[in-house]
């Protein structure tokens, strides 16, 4: 059986065009996938049922015996932690907001050590953006800082820029014009009309440069910005205000570098000046398929897009305080639910310390880092591959991924549905 | 079988003509029946104000935009928060509550239906993911086809059945219930940083005007059979010297349905002024409200401001641009590809500047001078003029000459001469305001055959009934007892169940989603068509088989079948 139009959980791309091959309840071929999809896809060795640390052993538990362990786990904690949920999809993350709800615990997605920075420069000065396809069909000039899609969004480059179809683009490769900016060369830099480099921590300054000069102060700027020179700075400016329609997508190198969500600030504001001589829009270049959505789900159950804390009750946001690294950090928490990520292999060695000393209940497919600070961990589908829901694209269009096999594992909502139904009835009681 | 009986409730029903009459009303299993058993439960209204449940026919509170409204204001969601409590969850924000915020806030004031002003949609399942959100309230979205590609090229083919067909396809797919155009071809224009100045600009590409879009989709509305005409943001919003626009927008409207308007013109405050500038700046309410009362093919909302912070947000993305270049305040655009767009920024409506006290005084003469309740109903546009929990506020302002005059005593000296508040001496009585809150709402958005927005055995049992007893509060001098009533409803009934009581919601609900599906014949079937799935496939970003929005987001699904002329 070949299943069409599947849609891809891997990156912020999240690809609906996708065909998968299916025999004997197995993922035989996937076509239209990149290369870190069809991995997805084709995924193996998935963990057969829930286990439970014994000492220096795992032991297998049915899932009725690893949900109450969570239920419990998380019930009798004072602060618990509910991490992750950027690779599942949103009915999940729903419940796993009513559920920090009800135990008066902190509720936190992996855009704190991502894209946070980005969503606190929003907050600031707003985002002048669009949809994918709005840059597919327009945009002659494209600009990728601090983000290299070829390793990264495979399919970025030929779903959306470099090589799409463009409707108003007589001659799409041609017409368009891709400005690559980072610190090194990338695989991407060698495909684009320009490279400009800049050195480690000079991305606020080549921002405040490319503002000058668009402003038309251009006598203001010094031979050289962060390594990069007046000639090329003024090349670039020229190039965006003679654009008709301009998109920068921006990655970790500019959100995760020197400068942080001022960088991200500065580049808004750019594209905001620039909208005042022709069109100009930026976006992120979001990881995993769904952190957009766990943003999304967040913000209209909360109000607020990542790091909340119901500790008192009400909402609380104040990233840096109620985000979970500096939660881990401090010791703050006392257990910890991790959905849809790997924290293990992202956070700060003392943020693993301090997992290590709590129960932690992880849902997830596979074994993965986390799974050695884990007390419990329960298999779950795997959306887009035996479990369908929502999710949403980098760019904020929701997408229903499909199901495109049948297995037992329940879903991550299934999963959390009924830890939080046991939750309710003992808080009841 | 659930019953209850309200019991010695001081009904006033406009649908029915029912003007302040003592009488019972009888549900059971969340409809008005004619009688109930013994075993009924009763709720005693001592002779309080009862209407059916509030119906918002434009408002924002669901979807992409408003959404991404709350994500970039953390000081919003700061300004209004409660916890959880019993069956209710924790709420945040002020003027773009969370989707519980939104909807117990509503429930409080006695509201039980709403209809979301403007769904991208692509973006659709968003905004259904919200409605599952919103319990307290059944909702339905208008769909945006402002700036949609098909339909353009439909329009410079000249052919009207392939743009209705476009929209049947569309409405049917993204489970939308009505047709919206939003600044029709500025949306469109402004995906080059460009817009049109008003009707007859031609669109960038396509060449087909505003006018011509505003026709065309008019006559391909009335050959679907949709209960709701379609619902125009018009041109040029915001701007001085915008009400000819405005007029020649309304202008071009015939009058094609019995049973409701043709046209339905959203927030025309915002459409209604005059002058060259902002510093000639003035109100051009009388001719607007002259020229709606004399065509009754035409029902417009007020969209009135009311002073204080706000959230402005709408499909008019070029608009929001212009207004940011004003306030200099954060400013978020989101285009939708081969559809739509969407602006938003933060505003503060002061009373000591000039033009905000225009345009406060504006709405009130738009609702004052138009002779029929049915044809200007009380909206805020929420939140873009004020978010809907000032609503009680506009009632008390509409009823009283006297709070009126004390509110004008405090804003700018200049406004008196710029508009003709002042002098207008109109006080709307409780069945005018019936109508504009419920009845009429109903009614333009065709929804009374639906059971809402009236009292008739058969409709859905939704009933506010408000701690008032309007033979014993004299609206005109006693407004503060008038804000207090509408603010918080003894009871609020939905669905046969009370939902709210003095100002606490009750339960966790659940809503219903009404959408539309109008039956064309095989010919004009999109989903078949060759050159509409080529082009969709070719510059959409999304699979034609990923784009429609699945039952799986309709809580309780309400399908409006209609037989379509096509």
């Amino acid at each position: 059986m070949i299943v069409k139009d599947a849609v891809c959980p891997f990156c912020g791309c999240l690809c609906d065009d996708i065909e998968v091959e299916v025999e004997d309840d197995r993922v035989v071929a996937v076509a239209n996938a990149c290369e870190l999809g069809m991995t997805k896809f084709m995924g193996e060795r998935r963990m057969k049922n829930p286990i439970l640390r014994d000492g220096d052993r795992w032991k297998d538990i049915t899932y009725d015996e690893a949900i109450r362990y969570a239920a419990d786990a998380l019930l009798s904690a004072e602060r618990p932690l509910l991490y992750g949920w950027s690779g599942t999809h949103g009915e999940a993350q729903c419940v796993g907001v009513h559920m920090a709800e009800l135990i008066h615990g902190v509720i936190d997605n992996t855009s704190s050590v991502c894209h946070g920075p980005s969503i606190l420069a929003i907050q600031e000065v707003g985002h002048p953006g669009c949809t994918l396809g709005v840059v597919k069909n327009r945009a002659d000039l494209v600009i990728y800082w601090g983000s290299n899609p070829i390793d990264a969004h495979p399919r970025h480059l030929s779903r959306y820029t470099r090589y799409a179809e463009g409707f108003f683009l007589e001659n799409a490769f041609r017409d368009r014009k891709v400005i690559v900016v980072d610190i090194r060369k990338t695989e991407t830099a060698n495909i684009a009309d320009e490279f400009v480099q800049i050195k480690p921590g000079g991305d606020y300054a080549v921002l405040s440069a490319l503002r000058a000069i668009v402003q038309g102060k251009t006598d203001t700027i010094p031979r050289t910005v962060a390594g990069v020179t007046r000639e090329q700075l003024i090349r670039v400016a020229n190039l965006c205000k003679a654009a008709k329609f301009g998109a920068v997508y921006f990655g970790l190198g500019l959100t995760m570098t020197q400068g942080k969500y001022k960088n991200i600030r500065n580049a808004i504001e750019l594209v905001s000046e620039l909208s005042r001589h022709t069109k100009f829009t930026i976006s992120a270049m979001r990881g995993h398929y769904n952190v957009y959505g766990s943003n999304e789900v967040n913000t209209w159950m909360t109000g607020y897009p990542f790091g909340i804390d119901y500790s008192r009750g009400i909402a609380f946001y104040n990233p840096g305080e109620t985000t979970a690294v500096d939660i881990l950090a401090r010791k703050a928490c006392d257990a910890a639910l991790v959905v849809g990520s790997d924290p293990a292999a992202h956070f700060p060695r003392k943020c693993l310390e301090h997992l290590a000393d709590i129960p932690v209940v992880q849902l997830d497919p596979y074994p993965n880092a986390t799974t050695a600070f884990c007390n419990v961990q329960i298999p779950v589908a795997v959306t887009g591959v035996d479990a369908e829901g929502t999710a949403y694209r980098m760019d904020g269009v929701p997408i229903r991924t499909r199901k495109v096999l049948s297995t037992d594992y329940p879903s991550d909502r299934e999963v959390l549905a009924r830890m939080y139904a046991l939750m309710q009835e003992a808080l009841e009681r | 079988m659930t019953e209850l009986l309200v019991k010695n409730a001081c009904v006033i029903d406009p649908l029915r003509g029912i003007n302040a009459e003592m009488m019972d009303i009888a549900i059971r299993d969340g409809k008005i029946v004619e009688e109930v058993s013994d075993a009924a439960e009763v709720i005693d209204a001592r002779g309080m104000l009862t209407m059916p449940g509030g119906v918002d026919s434009h408002t924002h509170i669901c979807g992409t935009k408003v959404n991404f409204g709350r994500y970039m204001s953390p000081e919003d969601m700061r300004a209004g928060r409660t916890p959880r409590r019993g069956p209710l969850h924790a709420t945040s924000g002020y003027s773009v509550p969370t989707t519980y915020g939104n909807s117990y806030r509503y429930s409080v004031m006695g509201y039980t239906t709403l209809l979301e002003g403007a769904m991208a949609p692509l973006e659709a399942r968003h905004t259904h993911e919200e409605f599952i959100y919103t319990p307290l309230q059944d909702t339905m979205a208008n769909t945006l086809f402002d700036g949609n590609w098909a339909i353009m090229e439909a329009i410079r083919d000249g052919d009207i059945k392939r743009v209705a067909a476009i929209i049947a396809w569309t409405l049917r797919a993204v489970k939308g219930f009505a047709v919206k155009l939003t600044n029709p071809g500025g949306t469109e224009a402004w995906q080059w940083g460009k817009n049109v100045s008003c009707i007859r600009d031609p669109v960038p590409y396509f060449e087909v005007t505003p006018a011509e879009i505003i026709r065309s989709i008019v006559e391909a509305n009335e050959l679907l059979g949709l209960p709701h005409s379609v619902h125009l943001h018009a041109n040029n919003l915001g701007t001085p010297g915008n009400y000819t626009c405005t007029l020649g927008s309304l202008g071009l409207i015939p009058d094609l349905n019995e049973k409701r308007q043709t046209l339905y013109a959203t927030h025309v405050q915002f459409h209604a002024y005059g002058g060259s500038g902002w510093k000639d700046f003035c109100s051009k309410s009388e001719p607007i409200a002259r020229f709606v009362s004399m065509r009754p093919q035409i029902v417009m909302d007020m969209g009135q401001v009311m002073f204080g912070r706000t959230t402005t947000m709408t499909a008019d993305g070029p608009m929001e641009f212009n207004l940011y270049r004003l306030h200099h305040e954060k400013w978020s655009n989101h285009d939708v590809e081969l559809e739509t767009g969407s602006g938003i920024i933060p505003v503060i409506y002061r009373r000591k500047n000039l033009v905000n006290s225009i345009m406060w005084a504006i709405g009130l003469e738009l609702a004052l001078l138009t002779k029929s309740p049915w044809q200007c109903l009380l909206t805020t546009d929420n939140p873009n003029g004020a978010p809907f929990v000032k609503y009680p506020e506009i009632v008390a302002l509409l009823m009283s000459k006297k709070y009126r005059d004390a509110e004008f005593a405090t804003i700018h000296p200049d406004t008196e001469a710029r508009v003709p508040l002042p002098a207008i001496e109109r006080e709307m009585d409780w069945y005018e305001i019936a109508v504009m809150t419920r009845a009429g709402q109903a009614k333009a958005l065709g929804l009374q055959d639906l059971g809402k927005g009236h009292l008739a055995p058969g409709a859905d049992a939704d009933v506010a009934i408000y701690p008032l007893h309007i033979d014993e509060v004299d609206p005109s001098a006693e407004y503060q007892k008038v804000i207090d009533a509408f603010s918080r409803t003894e009871y609020t009934i939905k669905r046969g169940r009370v939902v709210a009581r003095r100002g606490e919601c009750l339960v966790d609900g659940s809503n219903a989603t009404f959408w539309v599906r109008p039956k064309v014949s095989e010919n004009y079937d999109m989903g078949k068509d060759p050159d509409f799935i080529e082009k969709f496939d070719r510059y959409y970003t999304v699979r034609m088989r990923n784009y429609p929005v699945q039952e799986e987001y309709l809580n309780r699904n309400r399908c409006i079948e209609t037989e379509a002329r096509i």
